[in-house]
């Protein structure tokens, strides 16, 4: 082979590798573009729902929105009636749900953290957290509402707990497993007994991120119409009877947004509007508070 | 000297201890409880139409209250196909997503970013359900489905899976709008997976050369895969459990009678939604819940799958650091 011979060679295989090169740069650059338009594409959704809720919720909200019990079709009205149940049902649930899950929770992480029993309840707890909430309407329908004869606020309730607790127990057991083990020991050095410990020690320097996690169930809860379909029913009117069908935001909107009536729509959207308000600043409120304390 | 403390203190403790100790435990079992009560009751409420018609159910496409004559299949069949058109969105725009995230984005963006996305998957149902029936439902029919229909209505094939009444409800838009809420979920484990991989593995690849898509493709996804599937599959299981997104664009339509992507369709969850609390106590609401059952026991199967996944990798990571 001549001189000549080999640096022709030497030339075609850098030439070759060049290309290859390039090839593999405009891959990675298509790639990335496109990675790229997959984000932008994610946020579109979320500014464009965000914007439709605050433009039409807007126009559909006036003082009497706020005031005024829901209306039949076509009449002035408002949807105080179905705030005031949402907002009962959503504290009586988180009242009843959160010393569930949090004493599940301490179980998991301070007393039984290895054992067969806490990873059965882990296992359990991780399909309860992801069950359609659908679900959990028709069992508390079939347990409650079935045997007494009438859909009431007490079902919705239940159901609405039922949903708390496993969120719940989620977060206190990951923020009691963050608490260090030093904190604990020096309690129980002290003499304390393990009922003291965890409640004023380990449980307290816990507190934000417990807190937190009701405060996410709370957001969760608030915008579940599923669970509410056949427990808690609807209501037209104020009541505060729990024995009775309880009218409530998500399943209002349902109601009126279905319809083919222009003011029903009108409070539809004025109520995804104030959904929307609600969750995302309770959401925003959870991370406020992780993020400083912890 | 300070008082000796009172005699009974210590004894206290023990007593309190066991109390407290049972309550804990109490509260865990309670846990395991709801679970198995689901489960009966559900299943004592649906016996009436499991013995009648035991597994013949889910593939039957009758739906008649009138006639009282059940089956599931058409709800079965819709609850998959709009779960399938989701994943196939949602898997390609949560991996792009995750790997803008952990990749691309400028340090300073990741967290506002993943904050948004976090966001995104904390709106309500209802209201993405809504926004789509009122909003993006009419915008799909007039500038996606009208222009695909004229150009190819006339093929015989590709006419009839795009043929229905140009409303915009049906399989996609329950398809699309579904999509759009799992994005965040899928992005979220996928992120949160992809950055638990050693920097280490991925500076050497880096060294030898390799661009990022080989860095991602080649040493991040094989060892994250287990993960990534496993967040697939949690998407999964939100996109079948889910039922006011679903409800309000599905169009709820009983028949099945033609495979259209446009065709009002119905769901599992749509149809309870809809239907249960019309039903009359009987065969009707027995079917329901025996839909229930069935949807109950298909999440219960994909989470288990994505559980096992996701802990695996847990494993592998465990072995290697």
């Amino acid at each position: 082979m001549t001189t000549g011979e080999l640096l022709l060679k030497q030339a075609d295989l850098q030439a070759a590798r060049k290309a290859k090169f390039a090839g593999r740069k405009f891959i990675n650059q298509v790639a990335l573009v496109m990675s790229l338009l997959a984000m932008a594409f994610g946020l579109l959704w979320l500014f464009w729902i965000l914007l439709d809720t605050i433009v039409l919720g807007i126009g559909g909200m006036n003082w009497t929105t706020l005031t005024e019990m829901t209306p039949p079709p076509n009449d002035e009205g408002g949807l105080a009636n179905a705030i005031y149940g949402s907002f009962l049902m959503v504290m009586l649930a988180a009242l009843v749900g959160t010393p569930i899950g949090v004493l599940a929770g301490i179980y998991l992480a301070e007393f039984d953290s290895q054992g067969w029993l806490a990873s059965v309840t882990r296992f359990v707890n991780d399909i309860l957290l992801s069950a359609p909430s659908i679900v959990i309407g028709l069992f508390v329908y079939s347990v409650i509402v079935f045997r007494f004869k009438s859909f009431s606020g007490i079902a919705g309730v239940v159901a609405l707990a039922l949903i708390v607790v496993p969120i719940v127990i989620r977060t206190t057991e990951n923020m009691l497993q963050l608490v260090p083990a030093g904190l604990r020991e020096a309690a129980y050095a002290l003499g304390a007994p393990k009922w003291k410990v965890i409640l004023s020690i380990t449980l307290r320097s816990a507190r934000a991120g417990v807190v937190t996690g009701v405060l996410l169930a709370v957001a969760r809860i608030a915008g579940e119409t599923a669970p509410l379909l056949f427990t808690a029913l609807s209501n037209q009117f104020w009541t505060s009877s729990l024995a009775e069908p309880m009218a409530s935001l998500p399943v209002t909107i349902f109601k009126f947004a279905m319809s083919p009536y222009e003011n029903w729509q009108k409070l539809a959207w004025a109520g995804v509007f104030i959904i929307t308000l609600a969750v995302l600043g309770l959401n925003i409120l959870a991370r406020v508070l992780t993020r400083s304390k912890i | 000297m300070t008082k000796p403390p009172p005699k009974n203190k210590p004894r206290s403790g023990p007593l309190a201890d066991r109390i407290f100790a049972w309550l804990a435990k109490g509260a865990a079992l309670f846990t395991l409880a709801t679970l198995m009560a689901i489960l009966v009751s559900l299943t004592i409420s649906a016996w009436p139409a499991i013995s009648r018609y035991g597994f013949g159910f889910l593939t039957s496409t009758s739906w008649d209250p009138v006639k009282q004559d059940f089956g599931g299949l058409v709800m079965i069949y819709g609850t998959l196909m709009t779960s399938l058109i989701a994943l196939l969105i949602a898997v390609p725009v949560s991996f792009g997503i995750a790997v803008f995230l952990t990749e691309l984005s400028p340090a300073w963006l990741k967290r506002p970013l993943g904050t948004a996305i976090e966001l995104l998957a904390a709106i309500p149902s209802i209201v993405y359900g809504m926004w789509g029936l009122l909003v993006f439902g009419p915008l799909l029919a007039q500038y996606v489905q009208q222009p695909l229909q004229s150009v190819f209505g006339g093929l015989p094939y590709l006419g009839a899976l795009l043929s229905g009444p140009p409303v915009g409800i049906g399989i996609l838009s329950a398809g699309i709008i579904l999509a759009i809420m799992i994005i965040p979920f899928i992005a979220a484990v996928m992120r949160d997976v992809f950055e638990i991989t050693p920097t280490l593995l991925k500076e050497s690849a880096y060294g030898l050369g390799a661009t990022t898509w080989e860095v991602v493709t080649k040493v991040v996804l094989p060892y994250t895969k287990s993960g990534v599937i496993g967040g697939i599959m949690l998407g999964l299981g939100r996109a079948i459990g889910e039922t006011m997104a679903v409800t309000f664009v599905i169009g709820n339509f009983n028949q099945l009678d033609s495979l259209s992507l446009f065709q009002a369709a119905n769901s599992i969850t749509s149809a309870l939604a809809n239907e249960f609390a019309e039903a009359g106590e009987g065969l009707h609401q027995a079917s329901l819940m025996y839909l229930g059952l069935v949807l109950f026991f298909i999440t219960f199967v994909i989470l288990t799958l994505s559980k096992v996944l996701l802990s695996q990798l847990k494993k592998n990571e465990g072995l290697k650091t």
